[in-house]
């Protein structure tokens, strides 16, 4: 069964992903709409930008995460300097290195769910005196809602996913940065095989829940619904 | 004429290019006309603002909207315009009555006081107004986006092609609504068509565009009557007559019009005595003799003065004649003109068959 480590470990997974989840979707609602409306020359270096972390070995983002965050690194000195300590080893700098880490699987389906609406609905919106905040809240959120969904769905599962990335710049410190997946490794590594399958079961199991919900949710409103 | 819409733009996208100069009259249809590819559209969304990057100066009812000399450019949404879309551009996430509401919401209007009651009635959709828009069909759909559209009581209405995007049978059922809204309208409207039958049905000032330029603009029998424009040598080119309908051969099924002096046989139109109507003739339906025939199937011989001659040079000419108060164009082939010895000022008979001139 799982012990104290096991659910203290879950805890903190849930939370690592549940706030990176909410930063994702701030950040990157913002960045998706730009990306897709912009002709700037610097889209092609944003879009390579973010889906870096799609082909990075995770040890290479975490590495360079950490030099960056760490004591003598720029960040580093900069939150130092402002007296908050180093991120490195944190429960912040988890979830930092989370949002950098899971930032294209929130971007790239809102990019295509804004891509999808068009510019037809937007001058529509334009010419019913709907300015353009309000043409984003009234007829791009809810028409990007599945692509709303995926993005949170996808966001909050890769995060909870974390290895690499994990181990580099937070560690192995129980409560603070110990998240489910160093868990199971802990397990095995002590050759604790029946906890480890308690927790690694636990995540196929969710993992696989989670697509086949959202798959679910995606088909039944991406079907092409036959003509009347 | 008193102009009150006044709108010079220019916008260069490579391929394409409009230059375009336009004065409209404050009331009634201008009904910008060309082929694909003429700029009437651009022109149109130069209008409403959504051209970002024409350059130019548009004024609306002594309202400047954008001066591009003084760097101003009122966003669309701060214009008070209705616009309506070819695919009528419902917002799908919304019911019909949703959509209609979208813009009185931001106006701060009650559906009550806008008379929301009234548009709806006008175009006939207060059966729809809970439905989704993919549960309409493609006339319903143009209906409910004029209707959202006219709601705002907006300062100007336009319209891209309205009814291009619909088959015949979808365009019948809209048509009678757009005449209707001929009569109840008291904007200005401006209308996007490269449809003979909707200019010279719907248009009381013509437009005709070609190359991202305005080639002729004018009241409508005006421009229809300029046998220097390619518009009079067009196979399909018509004469709009004004008239009221002055009664009805029901056996033959066929109804008198009187138009200003003269009177036409025309196949049955189903409104009473005294109702206004449009007739179109088609030129090419339009013959000529220079004596009064005595035996003849065609109903209306006209007496009437030739004014205007013009040849294409593939041996059609174009005849334009003075029919009491109006004007008429006929499509006659070279030879007949050459024979019948045709010059300005003659006297002549015009022919119209009966069942050619069209409502």
């Amino acid at each position: 069964m799982l012990g104290d480590d096991d659910l203290a470990a879950l805890w903190l997974t849930f939370r690592v992903a549940a706030l990176s989840t909410v930063w994702l979707l701030m950040l990157g609602t913002p960045l998706a709409w730009w990306l897709t409306r912009t002709g700037s020359r610097w889209k092609a270096v944003c879009n390579a930008l973010v889906a870096l972390p799609l082909v990075l070995p995770p040890t290479v983002l975490g590495f360079y995460l950490l030099v960056l965050i760490g004591p003598n690194g720029p960040i580093g000195r900069l939150t130092t300097g402002l007296g908050m300590g180093t991120l490195a080893f944190t429960f912040n700098g988890l979830v930092v290195a989370s949002v950098l880490y899971s930032l294209p699987f929130v971007v790239q389906p809102l990019q295509t769910a804004f891509a999808a609406i068009g510019p037809p609905p937007l001058e529509a919106a334009a010419t019913l005196r709907a300015g353009p905040w309000d043409t984003f809240f009234h007829v791009v959120v809810p028409l990007a809602k599945p692509g709303f969904l995926a993005a949170a769905i996808l966001g909050f599962a890769h995060t909870v996913g974390e290895f690499g990335v994990v181990l580099m710049i937070g560690g192995n410190i129980p409560g603070q940065t110990r998240v489910v997946s160093v868990q199971v490794y802990n397990h095995v590594e002590a050759l604790e095989y029946g906890q480890a399958h308690w927790l690694a079961g636990g995540l196929l199991a969710f993992s696989f829940a989670v697509l086949i919900v959202m798959y679910g949710f995606l088909n039944h409103r991406l079907t092409v619904q036959p003509a009347k | 004429m008193k102009s009150s819409i006044n709108a010079r733009f220019a916008l260069d996208y490579g391929t394409f290019n409009l230059d375009a100069d336009l004065a409209l009259p404050g009331t009634g249809i201008s009904v910008l006309f060309g082929p694909s590819g003429s700029g009437k559209t651009t022109l149109l969304r130069c209008i409403a603002g959504l051209e970002r990057p024409a350059q130019g100066y548009l004024e609306v009812n002594g309202t400047v909207w954008q001066d591009s000399s003084q760097g101003f450019f009122l966003p669309p949404h701060k214009r008070a315009l209705g616009y309506v879309f070819q695919d009528a551009n419902l917002f799908p996430h919304l019911s019909v009555y949703g959509n209609l509401c979208f813009g009185l919401k931001r106006i701060g209007l009650k559906p009550a006081a806008a008379g929301l009651e009234q548009t709806v009635e006008l175009l006939g959709i207060g059966h729809l107004l809970d439905r989704m828009p993919e549960r309409l069909s493609g006339g319903e759909k143009q209906r409910v986006g004029i209707a959202r559209a006219l709601v705002l009581k907006p300062d100007i209405l336009l319209m891209d092609e309205p009814l291009a995007s619909l088959d015949f049978q979808r365009k019948q059922e809209i048509v009678p609504y757009l005449a209707r809204l001929h009569q109840a309208l008291e904007i200005p409207v401006v209308y996007v068509t490269h449809a003979w039958q909707e200019a010279a049905r719907l248009a009381d000032h013509l437009v005709l565009m070609n190359g991202g330029r305005v080639a002729a603009a004018g009241p409508l029998a005006e421009t229809l009557s300029r046998i220097d424009l390619p518009l009079a040598q067009d196979r399909k080119a018509v004469m709009v007559w004004e008239g009221r309908i002055a009664g009805h051969e029901a056996d033959y099924h066929l109804t008198r019009i009187a138009c200003m002096g003269a009177e036409l046989y025309t196949t049955a139109i189903d409104a009473s005595a005294g109702t206004p109507v449009r007739v179109q003739i088609c030129a090419r339906d339009v013959s000529l003799a220079l004596e009064a025939p005595q035996a003849t199937s065609i109903l209306n011989v006209l007496p009437a003065t030739v004014t205007g001659l013009a040849d294409d040079r593939k041996g059609q000419t174009v005849v334009r004649l003075q029919v009491g108060a109006h004007t008429l164009l006929s499509h006659i082939t070279l030879k007949s003109k050459h024979s019948l010895g045709l010059k300005i000022g003659m006297s002549v008979y015009a022919q119209i068959k009966g069942t050619s001139i069209l409502n």
